[in-house]
């Protein structure tokens, strides 16, 4: 299953993503997508880095995710809503997706 | 309310100073996460799912004007502009920066506040009666109490490392207003046999995973002795409850694992042990705490009840909100109010920096200088005249802050859920919004009466929805959040857990469910009952195949 690496950011805990680029993002689109489990634990090592080392995010795991149109899908509620930033507080009824 | 010393101002801006050099140490990185972290809870702060939350400790629920305004300014500067109200009495703000924390710990620390003990396997914030010192059913203020458990319990050395946290509540009324029978310890300050006041003592209530209604430890304890018998329930506790399964170490597994009776045997003998009297307050000490408390001066004043009789008449909307929102006060001429947070489509127990600055205005103008904060999440200024509730209802009329449904369907009780928590399986905030909207009609609110209904997102049940007359629990399968459903709770003097009603539902179905359950226990009501009655002489059939249909 495809996946990628989201963590808290340590200064703000502002929910983000290992991109591309090797720096984090807030935007699930950029993140980068490990389709083989070798992949995933290259990029957990990387945020492993992040972590201990560059003191950039905190608690970083890998998050199952679907890729749609090209577009990455996280597969679970929870992670839906920490994708969206936000919270239901500003909108309606089932503004996130189930 | 009770007034920082000395020790109390530096003690706090000590543990600022301590905490802002761990955050610097953090950030630099000579502090790891896995040492950081006990260190922040210690101070009550989170990592949550979109930020840091700090959860601010309110004692008993009782705010000044200035430390409301003070939390309006936090909210507004460091956080997204509102807060929200706890069941602990407390308030969270969920949008935190860890860079901000130490400063706002500092703007915390000039109106006498702190977030010590809102987290960890402590004493945690002790709660009371929201109508302390103002009901007319009251005994005896209860806040003094808390008070002195606050100081006895803060940074205890012995009970800082407890195996779970603990809480405490305490009535000194005759109706119980603080949840105590769901507490670690639940304290009612009652009349003994020679008609001197003391405490009936129960152990071993609580929610989350496995629900107990507490039992009775003590029917009375002489006052003197507060704090000796509490500190010999937590040592027994300390020495006894398990530390090896975080979901058995809470006093109340304790408790009916060895049965209460061989529990008391234990807390009395050490009780009985030399220690008693070095550890019960001295009575001068005691009194200089009672003295902070000293009931506001409230001449007697003409009720003025034909004004408000004659806008009742008039004004269904206030009549509604005075019905519901207006409670009995000691004093002839004055009254408590309920604020409420549960204006239909907003998220309860939420108050945004604007409210919290017009209700601290309010409470100056109309309200003795007191704000308390209920544990249903609603606020109560709770010494108003009542020549003053008309114009105070128009001022909060206009904030949309006069929804006449304390105790009512509305009044929901609901954690952050998946919005915002961690632990959560599933979220709450929409589902009881959807809920409140469905129900706004005050005209059927009033037909179905008080009803109680408490919502949690997670077995943890920060909602209370083991205790509601309905509870609705969130949890997960498989990927889908469902919705189960308990009836029959009641977190007052006849105390009871809710009986699960049968399988979840999908979060779109819940708020007819809702009205299903509404309309069998109507229909099923006979003169004069409650929706509890009606459910103890009905029991769960008739419900069930409303629900799930007969067979």
């Amino acid at each position: 299953m495809p996946s990628v690496i989201t963590a808290n950011r340590l200064t703000d805990g502002v929910v983000v993503y290992l991109a591309s680029d090797g720096e984090w993002s807030e935007q699930i689109a950029n993140a980068r997508v490990a389709d083989t489990d070798e992949e995933t634990k290259a990029l957990e090592a990387e945020a492993e880095n992040a972590e201990r080392e560059r003191r950039i995010v905190v608690g970083a795991y890998p998050m199952p995710i679907a890729v749609r149109d090209g577009a990455v899908d996280p597969l679970s509620v929870r992670e839906r809503i920490r994708a969206a930033h936000r919270t239901t507080l500003t909108k309606d009824w089932y503004d996130v997706p189930l | 309310m009770y007034r920082y010393d000395e020790f109390d101002h530096s003690f706090v801006r000590e543990r600022v100073a301590e905490f802002r050099d761990q955050v610097e140490r953090r950030l630099t990185g000579a502090l790891t996460e896995e040492e950081f972290r006990p260190l922040r809870l210690r101070n009550g702060l989170y990592l949550q799912l979109h930020a840091y939350m700090l959860r601010i400790a309110i004692p008993y629920g009782v705010l000044s004007p200035r430390q409301l305004r003070q939390l309006a300014y936090i909210g507004r500067k460091w956080d997204r502009g509102y807060g929200h109200f706890t069941t602990r009495q407390n308030l969270q703000f969920h949008w935190m920066k860890l860079v901000d924390i130490p400063d706002v710990l500092a703007a915390l620390a000039d109106v006498e506040m702190h977030c010590i003990q809102t987290s960890g396997n402590c004493v945690r914030n002790v709660t009371a009666d929201p109508y302390a010192a103002a009901a007319n059913d009251e005994l005896e203020d209860p806040r003094p109490w808390c008070e002195i458990l606050r100081q006895w319990s803060t940074l205890h050395p012995e009970f800082s490392w407890l195996p779970r946290k603990f809480k405490i509540a305490i009535s000194g009324a005759a109706e119980d207003r603080a949840a105590t029978a769901f507490h670690d310890i639940g304290l009612r300050i009652v009349r003994g046999p020679k008609g001197e006041k003391g405490f009936r003592v129960l152990v071993g209530g609580g929610m989350g995973r496995t629900p107990y209604v507490g039992q009775e430890i003590r029917s009375f304890l002489p006052k003197e002795h507060l704090l000796s018998y509490i500190e010999s329930i937590l040592r027994v506790y300390n020495l006894f409850g398990r530390r090896d399964n975080i979901h058995k170490a809470r006093i109340k597994i304790l408790v009916n694992k060895l049965g209460i009776d061989t529990f008391r045997d234990a807390v009395e003998a050490d009780w009985e042990a030399p220690h008693k009297t070095a550890i019960d307050l001295p009575e001068d000490e005691r009194r200089r705490i009672m003295s902070y408390f000293a009931p506001p001066d409230l001449p007697e004043q003409p009720p003025r009840d034909e004004v408000l009789a004659a806008r009742r008449e008039t004004d269904p909307a206030f009549a509604g909100w005075y019905k519901h929102n207006v409670l009995p006060h000691r004093v002839p001429g004055y009254a408590s109010v309920v604020i409420s947070l549960k204006e239909p489509g907003r998220t309860p127990g939420d108050a945004s920096s604007e409210i919290m600055e017009l209700v601290a205005d309010l409470a100056e103008r109309f309200g003795h200088d007191e704000v308390r904060v209920n544990y249903t999440q609603n606020l109560v200024l709770p010494h108003v005249a009542r020549a003053d509730i008309s114009a105070l209802y128009d001022e909060l009329a206009a904030a949309g802050l006069a929804t006449g449904n304390n105790e009512l369907l509305g009044d929901v009780i609901c954690c952050p859920g998946l919005d915002y928590c961690n632990l959560a399986n599933a979220r709450s905030i929409p589902i009881a919004k959807e809920i409140a909207k469905r129900f706004e009609d005050p005209a059927r609110q009033e037909l179905i009466g008080s009803l109680r209904l408490n919502m949690s997102g997670c077995i943890n049940a920060c909602g209370h929805h083991h205790a509601g007359n309905i509870g609705i629990l969130g949890v997960d399968k498989k990927g889908t959040e469902l919705y189960q459903i308990t009836l029959g709770g009641s977190p007052k003097d006849d105390a009871a857990i809710g009986t699960i009603i049968g399988p979840g539902f999908r979060a779109e179905a819940v708020p007819q469910v809702i009205d299903t359950i509404v309309d069998t226990y109507l229909e099923h009501r006979n003169e004069g009952e409650s929706f509890l009655d009606t459910w103890r002489r009905v029991g769960a059939a008739p419900f069930k195949e409303a629900l799930y249909g007969a067979g």
